[in-house]
């Protein structure tokens, strides 16, 4: 594996501009290029990447090698968008000084993402803004989870009450509105604390994490062909993105690049997924804002979605279609036909839903300039996805990073400015316009041959950095393999971690009866968050 | 308004008729595996690939006991993949009353070379290993009127109240789906309520994490009596691929008393309402007879 002269340049570059301080490895998967560096030049490292080359660091997280090293290492993972680029920096945490330095206050991008640290790994924060407890809640023991002396099976003491204080709001008539965990419809689980001053909120207070399940310390505990099935169960609603982008790491560990035609078949299932879920979101939008009607259609349309998936894998969410080297089955005639059928009869319904939503005023009214998020906010909290695209964010993996998966499909990226719950209905509109004729790309001339490459022996303790542009956004899987067809450490980043924090942006001023529809309008998952 | 109209009157009414009709279900879906117990020679390649330990085997003795948990099963298909002794079908009314009526276990006698000969006991659902909740049958039996009395309660009309304790959002996919056009589920006079108080059913995803643990023991005790719980997916009824952790309880019944299971991953719209209608008593436990469900 040849690095190409880009990302061989790049590695030089950066190497010189640090005159030696930072070391570039070596033997790094096609398309990442790896950095060593101590702790206190992760600053400026973070920093000269955002300045000169536009970085954006997408994902932070820790790994306990004390057994190997004494340390803890630390990585931080930035996208080069422009130049279809991954940067790896690894920094050693000694085994004696658990701290490290927040970038929080210049990245705020990272801000939830460096406390999980500091609760699953027990490594203490220092500099960051707002360092209490994120993904632990706060009557949870002193435990660190993800630490290897750790046991995944180990029995904790019953949790005693509930002591998260939440910040005060004061002032003449502001009270509080606790919402949750256990919401009014059938969504799932989180804590939402307004505070409002006669109708409009304040100030909105977040508390999620309600249902971690230890899902990273399980991928260390299981075979890596039984870690697809627990990927596929990180967010139900992204299930073959998740397992898709948990098998790609694994690939790029072992080497090994699935053939032709299983990468056709999977960019196909990625575009259904899509389809479904953002025919789903509509319809949900259109829902909390009273137009039923619409909802009612969204969900026969999605049904039909739904059973053309079940007849293409054997099941409506995808599940069991993702394997490690490419997929689990091959679509004969009968299912390429189901799948024809589905493209002729989808199109023109979508279109009626979205003109029944166009041409209905009160809905418009109730969607424009509603739960606006600012293109400026969305840069600085790193949004992605749907949230970023509708706030000016101009970036899809599906476009430079896509490998050899989305090869000549007929993609735009839609960008919009506005920021509001219209635009990021917009984004979905256009996104499965284009999911229609990215699948018939690819249904025209699918191409002939095997859909699994092996993958043999996974060679231990490498690291390979997974990502898959989900409907949602992007989802990255990094791993670090262990001997024995298992894993050491696997890091999931769902696009839901990242783009919680802005919806504490985007609801001030707005009343609380708009906000299940601002929060529909983001729909980010909390299992995927919370893992 | 007038195109909205228009558009309603040409769709038409697509509600289906389940349970009147059997369950619109591709033969490609992948539902109930059934291992062919009598010819099974080895359950070590089945075991080796099952993500979730749905199948499972213990040496003693020079015998072999193997159990099949349907409450466990994420109905991926791998051991079919595996082994020519089990074919997966596409059933998928699987709820079941009793977590027992979902685990199986056959004793085979064990052979030199790893594998397996001869069934020494027939499969059948596993005899309960779990202490019961009262041993005291003038208990036992006390609830079973009670049951009986909340079924007939429930039998014409019934409000649920959906909490998920943790799941992945795939079984909340399958609840919302009930509420769409296509299969309705207030056809049968059932609604979705926003709050417990309101309640007759707890409808409970998910493996139950630490962190919820409180949250579904509150909106449980907010409800009135006579109420029911239904566990609902693979991590409902078991844990799932979760399983027990430091982060999950493995299960709704290890919180909370449970009337139904329902198995899947998530379970299909058509196994929910299978399992909503039997927690009311409107639909006969669907228990598989034997012979049809254990092929010996």
């Amino acid at each position: 594996m040849n690095p190409s002269p880009d990302v061989a340049s790049i590695a030089a570059r950066v190497q010189a501009y640090f005159a030696g301080r930072v070391a570039a490895a070596h033997a790094a998967p096609p398309g990442e290029i790896h950095f060593d560096a101590p702790l206190a030049l992760v600053a400026g490292f973070s920093g000269h990447l955002y300045k000169k080359w536009n970085a954006r660091l997408v994902s932070v997280f820790a790994d306990d090698v004390r057994a190997q090293t004494r340390a803890f290492h630390l990585y931080y993972v930035f996208a080069l968008d422009a130049l279809g680029v991954f940067c790896v920096l690894r920094a050693p945490v000694p085994g004696d000084k658990l701290e490290f330095p927040s970038l929080a206050n210049a990245i705020p991008a990272v801000d939830w993402q460096e406390r999980e640290i500091q609760d699953w790994f027990g490594l203490k924060l220092v500099g960051h803004p707002n360092p209490r407890r994120c993904a632990l809640h706060d009557h949870w023991p002193d435990v660190h989870p993800l630490r290897k002396d750790f046991d995944l099976r180990a029995p904790l003491p019953p949790f005693s009450g509930e002591s998260h204080k939440f910040r005060e709001v004061e002032g003449e008539g502001v009270f509080q509105v606790p919402v949750g965990p256990v919401h009014a419809g059938v969504i799932e689980p989180g804590h939402f604390l307004f505070s409002v001053a006669g109708e409009p909120v304040l100030y909105l207070q977040l508390r999620l994490f309600y249902t971690h399940k230890a899902t990273e310390k399980l991928f260390e505990a299981m075979p890596v062909t039984h870690g697809v099935r627990l990927a596929e169960s990180i967010s139900g609603d992204s299930s073959f993105a998740h397992a898709t982008a948990f098998c790609h790491a694994i690939e790029r560990a072992a080497g090994v690049e699935p053939p032709p035609r299983a990468r056709a078949l999977r960019a196909v299932c990625l575009e259904l997924e899509r389809v479904y879920n953002h025919i789903a979101d509509i319809g949900a939008i259109a829902t909390d804002v009273g137009f039923a009607v619409a909802n009612m259609l969204a969900m026969r349309l999605k049904e039909k979605v739904l059973r053309t998936n079940e007849q293409l894998t054997g099941n409506r969410l995808l599940r069991g279609m993702a394997r490690l080297g490419g997929v689990g089955l091959d679509w004969d005639a009968a299912r390429t036909s189901a799948l024809s059928s589905l493209l002729a009869e989808l199109p023109p319904e979508f279109e009626s839903l979205v003109d029944m939503i166009e041409n209905s005023s009160s809905t418009q009214d109730r969607l424009q300039r509603t739960g606006i998020l600012t293109p400026a906010v969305a840069r600085d909290l790193g949004i992605v996805g749907i949230a970023g695209r509708a706030s000016g964010f101009c970036h899809d993996l599906r476009g430079n990073f896509s490998g050899r998966l989305y090869e000549r499909a007929p993609f735009r990226v839609p960008v919009y400015q506005a920021g509001d719950v219209k635009h990021r209905m917009q984004v979905r509109v256009d996104e499965v316009r284009q999911s229609f004729s990215i699948i018939r790309h690819f249904m025209d001339d699918l191409p002939e041959g095997a859909i699994r490459a092996e993958i043999g022996g996974l060679p231990a303790d490498r690291t390979a950095l997974g990502w898959v542009e989900g409907w949602r956004g992007e989802i990255f899987h990094w791993v670090r393999t262990a001997p024995g067809n298992r894993l050491a450490r696997c890091k999931i980043k769902d696009p839901s971690l990242q783009n919680w924090p802005a919806l504490s942006h985007a609801i001030p001023g707005n009343i609380i009866p708009d906000f299940p529809v601002i929060n529909k309008s983001f729909n980010l998952s909390y299992s995927g968050n919370d893992r | 308004m007038f195109e909205i109209l228009r558009k309603s009157l040409k769709t038409g009414i697509v509600t289906e008729r389940y349970p009147q009709t059997p369950p619109q279900i591709s033969p490609l879906a992948r539902g109930r595996p059934e291992i062919d117990f009598g010819n099974w020679k080895d359950a070590r390649p089945a075991a080796a690939v099952c993500p979730t330990g749905a199948i499972a085997y213990s040496d003693q003795g020079g015998e072999r006991a193997t159990t099949f948990d349907l409450g466990k099963c994420i109905f991926c298909g791998l051991c079919a993949e595996a082994d020519p002794a089990i074919r997966v079908t596409n059933r998928c009314e699987l709820a079941a009353t009793r977590k027992t009526a979902l685990q199986f276990s056959a004793t085979y006698k064990l052979l030199p070379d790893g594998s397996h000969e001869r069934l020494l006991s027939a499969p059948s659902p596993a005899p309960s290993s779990r202490v019961p909740r009262s041993p005291d049958p003038a208990v036992e039996n006390l609830g079973r009127k009670i049951r009986r009395r909340a079924t007939d309660i429930f039998g014409r009309s019934l409000h649920i109240r959906e909490v998920d304790a943790g799941s992945c959002n795939g079984c909340e996919i399958e609840i919302v789906g009930l509420t769409g056009p296509v299969y309705d589920i207030e056809r049968f006079g059932i609604h979705f309520v926003a709050s417990p108080r309101h309640a007759d059913m707890l409808l409970v995803t998910g493996p139950v994490t630490r962190n919820m643990e409180l949250a579904l023991r509150k909106t449980y005790d907010a409800m009135p009596a006579p109420r029911l719980v239904v566990a609902v997916g693979a991590c409902g009824c078991s844990g799932g691929i979760f399983g027990t952790n430091y982060a999950t309880r493995g299960g709704v019944d290890q919180v909370l008393p449970v009337d139904v299971y329902i198995p899947g991953c998530p379970p299909n719209p058509h196994a929910l309402l299978h399992g909503i209608l039997l927690a009311m008593g409107r639909r006969r436990l669907s228990l598989i007879p034997q012979s049809d469900n254990l092929i010996i």
